[in-house]
């Protein structure tokens, strides 16, 4: 297999469901419903939201697809940008913050 | 990618139910030369309808009550030197006039013969124009990365002046509508959605205001296409339009209801398939110096792959997304 993640397999995702298209097709119409439509959160604030996610879970899929959908809904890379900007300080703060643990930790052995 | 055999297995067939606006490209001469034009427009196009096209043009107008509105496209159709006499010609027979205005023009002077193009906005004013003008983005970027260096902040500039004039104004009964088209080969937004955000950051950012944004979907011909190509997406962005086709949006394609005229006087069902050399067949008269309207009005629309162009998602025509 040359590579893992192929762009055209993304076309392929509803092949996922050939043997349990029950399952599948809750999922389905739960995805878009949270995902694509117009709610307390319009759809492009949906879409940036799903970009955010896209990057910090790091699925090629993920972002192939968001990036679109972000475009699609008249996102623009000023605003894109700033939302990779958020997904990594949460990131980066997450760890940080996971410091406080270490900081008790050492707390507790240390005389 | 067969446009009518996916028409087929949706149940349609679809004719023209009339002709209520004739559109004309009067030329190809344009003082922008667009990232994503389907026309090739440019400053250095000569393609010009001549005044024996315009009048006759203006006689079929005359003859035709039916045909409402006259839509005048280009290039930048304020270029032809026939123009304000065909507008005025139009206003003098009652019909709604609809010019494809790129804002610039306004501001820049005539590319071939130096002209200032200043008295535009009062002209339309004056003659109770419509005026339809392009405007990918609120923002300069994505403007300017289509439309070329400045065309922003010109755009803007020339917003302003049909904007004092009353021009998208509540009640001035001038209207302004904006064209949006994505800045690249991706599907546009939700039309509502996407002038609601027009209205907000124009608003904000220069308080300036327009009537309704028609949502445009870039066609995959002449230069869009070429960008297509040579950035590998032309297969993407095809398999993009026919995955969305929807027949509801099929159903209110916008060769239903108009004609198209080229600058040579040759009839097309649309813009699109002028500029892809594909006048109205079977068989019918095909040029304006023979325009039989019985004829016209219920003909066979002439297909091909590009239309998927129009029938995706909400679809896609000069009046915007064809599914309300």
């Amino acid at each position: 297999m040359a590579s893992y993640y192929e762009s055209k397999d993304l076309a392929k995702f509803s092949d996922v469901g050939k043997n349990q298209p029950e399952l599948w097709n809750k999922f389905i119409a739960w995805y878009i419903e949270a995902t694509a439509t117009e709610g307390a959160l319009t759809k492009r604030e949906k879409s940036l939201i799903g970009l955010a996610v896209a990057h910090t879970v790091q699925c090629p899929y993920c972002i192939d697809a968001y990036t679109n959908q972000c475009l699609e809904t008249g996102a623009n890379m000023d605003q894109m940008t700033e939302v990779l900007h958020v997904t990594a300080a949460v990131r980066g703060g997450a760890s940080l913050a996971h410091g406080v643990q270490c900081r008790n930790i050492v707390e507790k052995l240390s005389m | 990618m067969n446009f009518e055999a996916t028409l087929g297995k949706h149940g349609l067939h679809l004719k023209a139910v009339g002709i209520e606006t004739l559109q004309v490209n009067v030329g190809k001469l344009c003082n922008q030369a667009c990232k994503h034009c389907h026309v090739d427009a440019g400053p250095k196009r000569t393609e010009m309808m001549t005044k024996e096209g315009i009048d006759r043009c203006l006689a079929i107008l005359e003859s035709f009550p039916a045909i409402r509105n006259l839509d005048i496209t280009g290039g930048a159709p304020e270029l032809n030197q026939h123009f304000c006499d065909f507008v005025a010609g139009a206003r003098a027979l009652g019909r709604h006039i609809m010019v494809r205005h790129n804002f610039t023009v306004t501001l820049d002077p005539h590319p071939v013969t130096g002209e200032n193009m200043e008295f535009l906005p009062e002209f339309f004013r004056d003659h109770g124009v419509e005026v339809i003008s392009s405007l990918p983005y609120f923002q300069e970027k994505e403007t300017d990365a289509q439309r070329g260096q400045g065309v922003f902040e010109k755009s803007i500039e020339s917003m302003r002046r049909l904007n004092e004039l009353g021009y998208g104004k509540e009640g001035s009964g001038l209207l302004l509508n904006l064209v949006y088209n994505p800045v690249g080969a991706y599907l546009p937004p939700a039309q509502e959605a996407i002038e609601l955000q027009f209205k907000e950051e124009l608003k904000k950012r220069h308080n300036l205001v327009f009537n309704n944004l028609y949502v445009i979907t870039n066609m995959p011909i002449n230069r869009f296409r070429h960008f297509l190509e040579r950035a590998d997406l032309y297969e993407s962005y095809m398999q993009k339009l026919v995955n969305a086709f929807n027949p509801v949006a099929a159903e209110g394609v916008m060769c239903r209801s108009l004609i198209s005229v080229g600058y040579d006087g040759t009839l097309y069902d649309c813009d699109f398939n002028q500029m892809l050399n594909m006048p109205v067949s079977n068989g019918l008269p095909n040029t304006i110096w023979d325009f039989q309207l019985d004829r016209l009005a219920g003909r066979n629309i002439v297909f091909d792959s590009h239309c998927f162009c129009c029938t995706a998602g909400a679809g896609s025509s000069c009046g915007g997304t064809t599914v309300k």
